[in-house]
Protein backbone atom coordinates (compact mmCIF):
# COMPACT_ATOMS: atom_id res chain seq x y z
CA UNK A 1 0.00 0.00 0.00
CA UNK A 2 2.50 2.35 -1.58
CA UNK A 3 1.60 6.39 -0.96
CA UNK A 4 2.31 8.85 -2.66
CA UNK A 5 5.85 11.42 -1.42
CA UNK A 6 4.55 14.77 -1.20
CA UNK A 7 5.53 17.24 -4.24
CA UNK A 8 7.43 19.84 -3.57
CA UNK A 9 5.90 22.34 -5.32
CA UNK A 10 2.90 23.84 -3.75
CA UNK A 11 -0.11 22.71 -5.28
CA UNK A 12 -2.65 25.07 -6.94
CA UNK A 13 -6.10 24.94 -6.11
CA UNK A 14 -8.96 25.25 -8.74
CA UNK A 15 -11.92 27.80 -7.15
CA UNK A 16 -13.87 24.79 -6.39
CA UNK A 17 -11.13 23.65 -3.87
CA UNK A 18 -12.82 24.12 -0.55
CA UNK A 19 -16.15 22.45 -1.90
CA UNK A 20 -13.99 19.47 -2.52
CA UNK A 21 -12.63 18.82 0.44
CA UNK A 22 -15.71 19.92 2.53
CA UNK A 23 -17.30 16.82 0.19
CA UNK A 24 -14.72 14.22 1.70
CA UNK A 25 -13.12 13.98 -1.06
CA UNK A 26 -9.86 12.13 -1.04
CA UNK A 27 -7.32 14.96 -3.08
CA UNK A 28 -4.28 13.87 -4.63
CA UNK A 29 -1.53 15.73 -6.76
CA UNK A 30 -2.60 16.33 -10.82
CA UNK A 31 -0.59 18.55 -12.75
CA UNK A 32 0.39 20.54 -10.13
CA UNK A 33 -3.26 20.89 -8.94
CA UNK A 34 -4.50 19.51 -5.85
CA UNK A 35 -7.51 17.67 -7.32
CA UNK A 36 -10.53 15.23 -5.92
CA UNK A 37 -9.82 11.28 -7.16
CA UNK A 38 -13.16 10.23 -5.54
CA UNK A 39 -15.89 11.67 -3.25
CA UNK A 40 -16.78 9.39 -0.39
CA UNK A 41 -19.25 6.42 -2.88
CA UNK A 42 -16.34 6.20 -4.35
CA UNK A 43 -15.11 5.70 -8.06
CA UNK A 44 -17.04 2.74 -9.65
CA UNK A 45 -20.18 4.26 -7.86
CA UNK A 46 -19.15 7.86 -9.74
CA UNK A 47 -18.67 6.18 -12.69
CA UNK A 48 -22.16 4.20 -12.94
CA UNK A 49 -24.01 7.44 -11.64
CA UNK A 50 -22.68 9.55 -14.74
CA UNK A 51 -23.47 6.43 -17.00
CA UNK A 52 -27.35 6.42 -15.19
CA UNK A 53 -28.31 10.32 -14.27
CA UNK A 54 -25.63 13.28 -14.06
CA UNK A 55 -22.08 13.75 -12.69
CA UNK A 56 -20.44 17.24 -12.19
CA UNK A 57 -16.67 17.32 -12.48
CA UNK A 58 -13.89 19.86 -11.54
CA UNK A 59 -12.22 20.19 -14.94
CA UNK A 60 -10.82 23.92 -13.75
CA UNK A 61 -6.94 22.39 -13.74
CA UNK A 62 -7.22 22.63 -17.37
CA UNK A 63 -6.00 25.24 -20.05
CA UNK A 64 -8.73 28.01 -21.39
CA UNK A 65 -7.24 30.56 -23.60
CA UNK A 66 -9.01 32.61 -26.99
CA UNK A 67 -6.91 33.06 -30.36
CA UNK A 68 -8.38 36.81 -31.28
CA UNK A 69 -7.55 38.55 -34.32
CA UNK A 70 -8.85 40.93 -37.20
CA UNK A 71 -11.61 38.30 -38.70
CA UNK A 72 -11.96 34.70 -38.60
CA UNK A 73 -10.24 33.95 -41.54
CA UNK A 74 -6.91 35.43 -40.20
CA UNK A 75 -7.30 33.38 -37.04
CA UNK A 76 -8.06 30.10 -38.23
CA UNK A 77 -5.58 30.21 -40.91
CA UNK A 78 -2.98 31.48 -37.86
CA UNK A 79 -4.10 28.36 -35.66
CA UNK A 80 -4.29 25.93 -39.33
CA UNK A 81 -0.39 26.17 -38.76
CA UNK A 82 -0.09 24.16 -35.72
CA UNK A 83 -3.38 22.01 -36.03
CA UNK A 84 -4.36 19.39 -38.87
CA UNK A 85 -8.48 20.11 -38.37
CA UNK A 86 -10.74 22.19 -40.78
CA UNK A 87 -10.24 25.82 -38.06
CA UNK A 88 -11.58 27.62 -41.64
CA UNK A 89 -14.77 25.77 -42.14
CA UNK A 90 -16.01 26.08 -38.07
CA UNK A 91 -19.22 27.78 -38.30
CA UNK A 92 -20.24 29.91 -35.56
CA UNK A 93 -21.24 28.33 -32.59
CA UNK A 94 -19.35 25.21 -33.77
CA UNK A 95 -16.67 23.00 -31.44
CA UNK A 96 -14.00 20.59 -33.36
CA UNK A 97 -11.20 18.15 -31.60
CA UNK A 98 -7.99 18.52 -33.13
CA UNK A 99 -4.07 18.14 -31.94
CA UNK A 100 -1.36 20.39 -31.80
CA UNK A 101 1.07 19.01 -33.78
CA UNK A 102 5.21 19.22 -34.18
CA UNK A 103 7.09 19.28 -37.15
CA UNK A 104 7.02 15.56 -36.88
CA UNK A 105 3.52 14.88 -36.53
CA UNK A 106 3.68 14.10 -33.23
CA UNK A 107 1.73 15.36 -30.55
CA UNK A 108 2.24 18.31 -28.58
CA UNK A 109 -1.82 18.41 -26.72
CA UNK A 110 -5.06 17.61 -27.77
CA UNK A 111 -7.66 20.90 -27.55
CA UNK A 112 -11.42 21.46 -28.56
CA UNK A 113 -11.34 24.46 -30.64
CA UNK A 114 -14.53 26.64 -30.64
CA UNK A 115 -15.59 29.71 -32.52
CA UNK A 116 -18.00 31.26 -30.81
CA UNK A 117 -21.33 31.77 -32.22
CA UNK A 118 -20.81 35.59 -31.88
CA UNK A 119 -18.00 37.86 -32.24
CA UNK A 120 -15.70 37.68 -34.80
CA UNK A 121 -12.43 36.85 -34.93
CA UNK A 122 -12.18 34.62 -31.71
CA UNK A 123 -11.31 30.99 -30.93
CA UNK A 124 -11.90 29.31 -27.94
CA UNK A 125 -9.47 26.44 -26.99
CA UNK A 126 -9.43 24.06 -23.85
CA UNK A 127 -5.99 22.22 -23.50
CA UNK A 128 -4.55 19.61 -21.11
CA UNK A 129 -3.56 20.87 -17.48
CA UNK A 130 -0.14 19.50 -17.65
CA UNK A 131 0.64 20.69 -21.13
CA UNK A 132 -0.95 24.46 -20.96
CA UNK A 133 2.18 26.25 -19.98
CA UNK A 134 4.03 24.59 -22.60
CA UNK A 135 1.31 24.92 -25.13
CA UNK A 136 0.86 28.78 -24.55
CA UNK A 137 4.38 29.23 -25.24
CA UNK A 138 4.11 27.31 -28.45
CA UNK A 139 1.24 28.69 -29.93
CA UNK A 140 2.50 32.60 -28.73
CA UNK A 141 5.59 31.35 -30.69
CA UNK A 142 4.21 30.99 -33.87
CA UNK A 143 1.52 33.21 -34.51
CA UNK A 144 1.51 35.95 -36.82
CA UNK A 145 1.40 39.59 -34.92
CA UNK A 146 -2.08 40.47 -35.87
CA UNK A 147 -3.62 37.11 -33.59
CA UNK A 148 -3.50 36.93 -30.20
CA UNK A 149 -3.58 34.52 -27.65
CA UNK A 150 -5.65 35.60 -24.25
CA UNK A 151 -5.35 33.51 -21.48
CA UNK A 152 -7.84 32.91 -19.52
CA UNK A 153 -6.50 32.05 -16.32
CA UNK A 154 -9.20 33.31 -14.07
CA UNK A 155 -11.88 31.22 -15.04
CA UNK A 156 -13.21 27.96 -13.64
CA UNK A 157 -14.50 24.68 -15.90
CA UNK A 158 -17.17 22.40 -14.93
CA UNK A 159 -18.33 19.46 -16.85
CA UNK A 160 -22.29 18.06 -16.05
CA UNK A 161 -21.84 14.99 -18.29
CA UNK A 162 -24.91 11.92 -18.24
CA UNK A 163 -28.30 11.04 -19.65
CA UNK A 164 -29.77 13.56 -17.14
CA UNK A 165 -27.26 16.44 -17.70
CA UNK A 166 -29.61 17.65 -20.48
CA UNK A 167 -32.42 18.04 -17.71
CA UNK A 168 -30.60 19.67 -15.26
CA UNK A 169 -29.13 22.13 -16.93
CA UNK A 170 -31.99 23.49 -19.00
CA UNK A 171 -33.51 23.85 -15.55
CA UNK A 172 -31.61 27.26 -15.42
CA UNK A 173 -30.28 27.67 -18.91
CA UNK A 174 -32.99 26.77 -21.56
CA UNK A 175 -30.90 27.76 -24.45
CA UNK A 176 -28.84 24.17 -23.11
CA UNK A 177 -31.73 22.00 -24.62
CA UNK A 178 -30.68 23.42 -28.24
CA UNK A 179 -27.74 23.05 -28.33
CA UNK A 180 -26.39 20.29 -30.83
CA UNK A 181 -23.48 18.06 -30.11
CA UNK A 182 -19.56 19.75 -30.29
CA UNK A 183 -21.57 23.01 -30.08
CA UNK A 184 -21.55 25.86 -28.02
CA UNK A 185 -22.98 29.37 -26.71
CA UNK A 186 -22.68 31.62 -24.05
CA UNK A 187 -25.65 31.75 -21.98
CA UNK A 188 -26.16 32.55 -18.34
CA UNK A 189 -27.22 29.74 -15.91
CA UNK A 190 -29.25 30.97 -13.28
CA UNK A 191 -28.01 34.26 -14.19
CA UNK A 192 -24.43 33.71 -13.70
CA UNK A 193 -22.82 34.21 -17.51
CA UNK A 194 -21.13 31.14 -18.80
CA UNK A 195 -20.26 29.86 -21.96
CA UNK A 196 -21.33 26.20 -22.33
CA UNK A 197 -20.61 23.62 -24.99
CA UNK A 198 -22.21 20.72 -25.42
CA UNK A 199 -19.47 17.66 -25.28
CA UNK A 200 -17.08 16.14 -22.78
CA UNK A 201 -14.73 13.31 -22.22
CA UNK A 202 -17.28 10.58 -20.41
CA UNK A 203 -18.95 8.93 -23.73
CA UNK A 204 -22.10 10.44 -22.23
CA UNK A 205 -24.01 13.60 -23.28
CA UNK A 206 -23.77 16.19 -21.14
CA UNK A 207 -21.69 19.97 -21.33
CA UNK A 208 -18.67 21.98 -20.45
CA UNK A 209 -19.98 24.83 -18.88
CA UNK A 210 -16.74 28.04 -18.39
CA UNK A 211 -17.37 30.60 -15.88
CA UNK A 212 -15.81 33.50 -14.04
CA UNK A 213 -13.72 31.61 -11.46
CA UNK A 214 -15.51 34.12 -8.63
CA UNK A 215 -18.59 32.61 -9.86
CA UNK A 216 -17.25 28.98 -9.67
CA UNK A 217 -18.78 28.60 -6.54
CA UNK A 218 -22.04 29.72 -6.94
CA UNK A 219 -22.65 27.44 -10.21
CA UNK A 220 -21.48 24.44 -8.38
CA UNK A 221 -23.88 24.68 -5.76
CA UNK A 222 -26.67 25.23 -7.88
CA UNK A 223 -26.00 22.17 -9.99
CA UNK A 224 -25.26 19.94 -6.41
CA UNK A 225 -28.64 21.15 -5.34
CA UNK A 226 -30.29 19.16 -8.24
CA UNK A 227 -31.76 15.97 -7.02
CA UNK A 228 -29.71 14.00 -10.45
CA UNK A 229 -26.33 15.13 -9.50
CA UNK A 230 -23.43 13.92 -8.13
CA UNK A 231 -19.87 15.15 -7.68
CA UNK A 232 -17.11 13.08 -9.71
CA UNK A 233 -13.61 12.85 -9.31
CA UNK A 234 -10.89 12.14 -11.74
CA UNK A 235 -10.81 8.50 -11.07
CA UNK A 236 -14.44 7.72 -12.48
CA UNK A 237 -13.59 10.21 -15.08
CA UNK A 238 -10.60 8.19 -16.36
CA UNK A 239 -12.45 5.40 -15.88
CA UNK A 240 -15.66 6.80 -18.03
CA UNK A 241 -12.82 8.01 -20.74
CA UNK A 242 -11.24 4.62 -20.72
CA UNK A 243 -14.35 2.57 -21.64
CA UNK A 244 -15.50 5.85 -24.50
CA UNK A 245 -12.19 5.22 -26.02
CA UNK A 246 -11.17 8.61 -25.83
CA UNK A 247 -7.30 9.27 -25.60
CA UNK A 248 -5.51 10.33 -22.73
CA UNK A 249 -2.58 12.89 -23.09
CA UNK A 250 0.80 11.59 -22.24
CA UNK A 251 -0.74 7.92 -22.21
CA UNK A 252 -2.41 7.09 -25.22
CA UNK A 253 -0.87 10.04 -27.28
CA UNK A 254 2.26 12.09 -26.73
CA UNK A 255 5.08 14.04 -29.39
CA UNK A 256 6.08 10.54 -30.89
CA UNK A 257 2.90 9.18 -31.77
CA UNK A 258 0.76 11.06 -34.69
CA UNK A 259 -2.87 11.26 -35.53
CA UNK A 260 -3.03 8.06 -37.91
CA UNK A 261 -1.19 6.24 -35.31
CA UNK A 262 -3.89 7.11 -32.66
CA UNK A 263 -6.68 6.30 -34.85
CA UNK A 264 -7.81 9.97 -34.59
CA UNK A 265 -7.65 10.14 -38.32
CA UNK A 266 -11.77 11.61 -38.74
CA UNK A 267 -10.26 14.40 -36.75
CA UNK A 268 -8.67 15.54 -39.92
CA UNK A 269 -10.86 17.17 -42.41
CA UNK A 270 -10.64 16.16 -46.27
CA UNK A 271 -9.54 20.07 -47.12
CA UNK A 272 -6.65 19.67 -44.60
CA UNK A 273 -6.18 16.22 -46.03
CA UNK A 274 -5.89 17.69 -49.38
CA UNK A 275 -3.57 21.12 -48.76
CA UNK A 276 -1.58 19.74 -46.07
CA UNK A 277 0.03 23.36 -44.65
CA UNK A 278 -0.06 21.74 -40.69
CA UNK A 279 3.32 20.88 -38.81
CA UNK A 280 4.12 17.20 -40.02
CA UNK A 281 1.84 16.94 -42.78
CA UNK A 282 4.95 14.68 -44.64
CA UNK A 283 4.19 12.06 -42.35
CA UNK A 284 0.81 12.31 -41.51
CA UNK A 285 -0.19 12.59 -45.34
CA UNK A 286 1.72 9.05 -46.17
CA UNK A 287 0.14 7.66 -43.22
CA UNK A 288 -3.26 8.55 -44.56
CA UNK A 289 -2.18 7.24 -48.19
CA UNK A 290 -0.38 4.01 -46.82
CA UNK A 291 -1.74 3.47 -43.22
CA UNK A 292 0.43 4.03 -40.14
CA UNK A 293 3.04 1.41 -39.03
CA UNK A 294 1.35 1.00 -35.39
CA UNK A 295 -2.17 1.84 -34.48
CA UNK A 296 -4.25 2.46 -31.39
CA UNK A 297 -6.52 -0.37 -31.06
CA UNK A 298 -8.97 -1.36 -28.31
CA UNK A 299 -8.46 -4.56 -26.25
CA UNK A 300 -10.27 -6.59 -24.91
CA UNK A 301 -8.50 -9.08 -21.82
CA UNK A 302 -10.07 -12.16 -20.78
CA UNK A 303 -11.48 -13.11 -17.12
CA UNK A 304 -11.07 -10.16 -14.83
CA UNK A 305 -7.07 -9.28 -14.29
CA UNK A 306 -6.70 -5.39 -15.94
CA UNK A 307 -3.83 -5.08 -18.29
CA UNK A 308 -2.34 -1.68 -17.04
CA UNK A 309 -0.53 0.60 -19.03
CA UNK A 310 3.27 -0.87 -19.72
CA UNK A 311 1.50 -3.83 -20.10
CA UNK A 312 3.71 -6.11 -23.21
CA UNK A 313 1.42 -7.32 -25.73
CA UNK A 314 2.38 -10.45 -27.96
CA UNK A 315 1.37 -12.52 -30.90
CA UNK A 316 0.63 -15.88 -31.08
CA UNK A 317 4.21 -16.70 -32.00
CA UNK A 318 5.22 -15.06 -28.55
CA UNK A 319 6.73 -11.74 -30.63
CA UNK A 320 6.35 -8.41 -28.60
CA UNK A 321 3.99 -6.71 -31.11
CA UNK A 322 3.00 -3.48 -28.87
CA UNK A 323 2.39 -2.34 -25.63
CA UNK A 324 -0.82 -0.80 -23.60
CA UNK A 325 -1.19 2.85 -23.32
CA UNK A 326 -4.05 2.72 -20.99
CA UNK A 327 -5.93 0.07 -19.18
CA UNK A 328 -8.07 -0.81 -16.11
CA UNK A 329 -11.26 -1.90 -14.84
CA UNK A 330 -14.47 -0.57 -16.96
CA UNK A 331 -17.23 -0.71 -14.50
CA UNK A 332 -19.66 -0.43 -16.82
CA UNK A 333 -18.65 -3.42 -18.75
CA UNK A 334 -18.10 -5.16 -15.43
CA UNK A 335 -14.65 -6.17 -17.10
CA UNK A 336 -10.89 -4.71 -17.60
CA UNK A 337 -10.45 -3.19 -20.71
CA UNK A 338 -7.50 -1.89 -22.11
CA UNK A 339 -6.22 0.80 -25.31
CA UNK A 340 -2.38 0.39 -26.87
CA UNK A 341 -0.43 0.66 -30.08
CA UNK A 342 -0.09 -2.69 -32.06
CA UNK A 343 1.77 -3.25 -35.23
CA UNK A 344 -0.54 -2.60 -37.79
CA UNK A 345 -0.46 -5.97 -39.33
CA UNK A 346 -2.38 -6.74 -35.79
CA UNK A 347 -4.81 -4.26 -35.65
CA UNK A 348 -7.70 -5.91 -37.26
CA UNK A 349 -10.42 -6.33 -35.15
CA UNK A 350 -10.46 -9.80 -33.53
CA UNK A 351 -6.96 -10.46 -33.72
CA UNK A 352 -6.25 -12.69 -31.20
CA UNK A 353 -2.68 -11.04 -28.89
CA UNK A 354 -1.37 -11.98 -25.49
CA UNK A 355 -1.08 -9.73 -22.73
CA UNK A 356 1.88 -10.24 -20.08
CA UNK A 357 0.81 -9.01 -16.98
CA UNK A 358 3.22 -9.91 -13.67
CA UNK A 359 4.69 -12.96 -15.75
CA UNK A 360 1.18 -14.30 -16.43
CA UNK A 361 0.16 -14.53 -20.19
CA UNK A 362 -3.51 -13.14 -20.56
CA UNK A 363 -5.25 -13.97 -23.61
CA UNK A 364 -7.08 -10.41 -25.37
CA UNK A 365 -8.57 -9.55 -28.88
CA UNK A 366 -8.57 -6.11 -30.45
CA UNK A 367 -11.97 -4.65 -30.83
CA UNK A 368 -13.49 -1.74 -32.06
CA UNK A 369 -13.96 0.76 -29.57
CA UNK A 370 -15.67 2.96 -27.69
CA UNK A 371 -15.77 -0.39 -25.15
CA UNK A 372 -19.50 1.61 -24.32
CA UNK A 373 -21.60 3.07 -26.78
CA UNK A 374 -21.28 7.04 -26.82
CA UNK A 375 -24.55 8.43 -26.00
CA UNK A 376 -23.86 11.81 -28.01
CA UNK A 377 -27.00 14.40 -28.71
CA UNK A 378 -26.44 14.91 -32.56
CA UNK B 1 -7.39 -15.58 18.96
CA UNK B 2 -4.56 -12.30 18.05
CA UNK B 3 -5.06 -9.86 15.44
CA UNK B 4 -1.50 -8.34 14.62
CA UNK B 5 -1.04 -5.70 12.01
CA UNK B 6 2.09 -4.44 9.65
CA UNK B 7 3.12 -0.98 8.67
CA UNK B 8 2.12 -1.81 5.32
CA UNK B 9 -1.46 -2.26 6.61
CA UNK B 10 -1.78 -6.08 6.47
CA UNK B 11 -3.50 -8.11 9.32
CA UNK B 12 -3.04 -11.62 10.98
CA UNK B 13 -5.49 -12.80 13.16
CA UNK B 14 -3.63 -16.41 14.44
CA UNK B 15 -5.57 -18.93 16.36
CA UNK B 16 -2.98 -22.09 17.30
CA UNK B 17 -0.20 -22.03 14.62
CA UNK B 18 -2.66 -20.33 11.48
CA UNK B 19 -2.98 -17.00 10.54
CA UNK B 20 -5.89 -15.25 8.11
CA UNK B 21 -4.06 -12.70 6.22
CA UNK B 22 -5.75 -9.97 4.69
CA UNK B 23 -5.76 -5.97 4.15
CA UNK B 24 -6.71 -3.78 7.22
CA UNK B 25 -9.79 -1.50 6.99
CA UNK B 26 -7.78 1.48 6.39
CA UNK B 27 -5.76 -0.35 3.16
CA UNK B 28 -9.04 -0.57 1.85
CA UNK B 29 -10.73 2.53 2.29
CA UNK B 30 -7.06 3.73 0.71
CA UNK B 31 -7.64 1.58 -2.04
CA UNK B 32 -10.85 2.58 -3.13
CA UNK B 33 -12.80 -0.30 -4.91
CA UNK B 34 -11.62 -3.35 -5.27
CA UNK B 35 -11.73 -4.72 -8.87
CA UNK B 36 -9.16 -7.72 -9.16
CA UNK B 37 -7.46 -10.39 -6.37
CA UNK B 38 -4.25 -12.65 -7.35
CA UNK B 39 -4.33 -15.16 -4.61
CA UNK B 40 -0.71 -17.18 -4.46
CA UNK B 41 -1.94 -21.44 -4.41
CA UNK B 42 -2.43 -23.16 -1.89
CA UNK B 43 1.03 -24.95 -0.59
CA UNK B 44 2.88 -22.09 -1.44
CA UNK B 45 5.87 -21.24 0.92
CA UNK B 46 5.89 -17.69 1.62
CA UNK B 47 8.94 -15.94 3.38
CA UNK B 48 7.77 -12.68 5.48
CA UNK B 49 8.13 -9.69 3.60
CA UNK B 50 7.51 -11.24 0.28
CA UNK B 51 4.50 -10.96 -2.04
CA UNK B 52 1.49 -13.19 -0.73
CA UNK B 53 -1.13 -11.93 -3.18
CA UNK B 54 -1.97 -8.71 -5.18
CA UNK B 55 -5.39 -6.33 -5.08
CA UNK B 56 -5.89 -3.94 -7.56
CA UNK B 57 -8.12 -0.94 -7.46
CA UNK B 58 -9.79 0.80 -10.45
CA UNK B 59 -6.62 2.70 -10.17
CA UNK B 60 -3.78 0.53 -9.58
CA UNK B 61 -2.53 -2.78 -8.82
CA UNK B 62 -0.98 -3.14 -4.92
CA UNK B 63 0.70 -6.27 -3.69
CA UNK B 64 0.06 -7.84 0.22
CA UNK B 65 3.05 -8.87 1.63
CA UNK B 66 3.43 -11.92 3.66
CA UNK B 67 3.73 -10.49 7.53
CA UNK B 68 4.84 -13.80 8.69
CA UNK B 69 6.43 -16.67 6.99
CA UNK B 70 4.69 -19.97 6.15
CA UNK B 71 2.67 -22.18 4.36
CA UNK B 72 -0.55 -21.16 2.30
CA UNK B 73 -2.71 -23.47 3.52
CA UNK B 74 -6.13 -21.73 2.26
CA UNK B 75 -7.01 -19.08 -0.18
CA UNK B 76 -10.07 -16.88 -0.46
CA UNK B 77 -11.42 -18.43 -3.36
CA UNK B 78 -14.79 -15.82 -3.12
CA UNK B 79 -13.36 -12.73 -3.59
CA UNK B 80 -11.61 -13.77 -6.99
CA UNK B 81 -15.30 -14.01 -7.49
CA UNK B 82 -16.06 -10.61 -5.97
CA UNK B 83 -13.54 -8.81 -4.77
CA UNK B 84 -15.70 -5.88 -3.53
CA UNK B 85 -15.95 -7.70 -0.32
CA UNK B 86 -12.35 -7.28 0.34
CA UNK B 87 -13.98 -3.12 0.73
CA UNK B 88 -17.22 -4.71 2.70
CA UNK B 89 -16.01 -7.27 5.09
CA UNK B 90 -11.78 -6.82 4.82
CA UNK B 91 -11.21 -8.35 8.23
CA UNK B 92 -13.95 -10.42 8.02
CA UNK B 93 -14.94 -12.38 4.62
CA UNK B 94 -12.61 -10.58 2.80
CA UNK B 95 -9.39 -12.45 4.10
CA UNK B 96 -6.82 -13.56 1.35
CA UNK B 97 -5.00 -16.43 2.43
CA UNK B 98 -4.32 -18.94 5.66
CA UNK B 99 -0.55 -19.26 6.39
CA UNK B 100 0.28 -22.47 8.89
CA UNK B 101 2.95 -20.12 10.63
CA UNK B 102 6.69 -21.74 10.40
CA UNK B 103 7.88 -19.22 13.05
CA UNK B 104 5.92 -17.50 15.37
CA UNK B 105 8.64 -15.61 16.62
CA UNK B 106 7.95 -13.09 13.96
CA UNK B 107 5.17 -12.30 14.96
CA UNK B 108 6.71 -10.11 17.87
CA UNK B 109 8.19 -7.76 14.93
CA UNK B 110 4.73 -6.93 14.24
CA UNK B 111 2.26 -4.48 15.59
CA UNK B 112 -0.85 -5.19 17.92
CA UNK B 113 -4.22 -3.67 17.28
CA UNK B 114 -3.50 -0.81 19.43
CA UNK B 115 0.03 -0.25 18.41
CA UNK B 116 -1.79 -0.20 14.87
CA UNK B 117 -4.50 2.10 15.81
CA UNK B 118 -1.35 4.99 16.70
CA UNK B 119 0.09 3.99 13.79
CA UNK B 120 -2.61 5.08 11.74
CA UNK B 121 -2.44 8.72 14.16
CA UNK B 122 0.88 9.07 13.36
CA UNK B 123 0.94 8.69 9.49
CA UNK B 124 -2.38 10.51 8.81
Amino acid sequence: MASSPPGSAPLRHTPLHSRHVALGARMVPFAGYDMPVQYAKGIIAEHQHTRKAAGLFDVSHMGQAALAGPDHATVARALETLVPADILGLVPGQQRYSQLLNDQGGIIDDLMVTRPADGDGRLLLVVNAACKDADIRHIRHHLPDEVRLEVFDGRALLALQGPEAEAVLARHAPAAKSLAFMSAAAMTVAGIPCHVSRSGYTGEDGYEISVPGDRAGALWDLLMAEPEVEPIGLGARDSLRLEAGLCLYGHDINEETSPVEAALAWSIQRRRRQEGGFPGSHRIMEELADGPLRKRVGLLPEGRMPAREGTEIKDAAGELVGEVTSGGFGPTLGAPVAMGYVASDFAREGTALTLVVRGKEIPARVVPMPFVAHRYKR
Amino acid sequence: MTTYYTKDHEYIRVEGDTGTVGISDYAQSQLGDVVFVELPSVGKALTKGAEAAVVESVKAASEVYAPVSGEVVAVNGAIEETPGTVNEDPLGNGWFVQIKLSDAGELDELMTEEQYEDYLKSIS
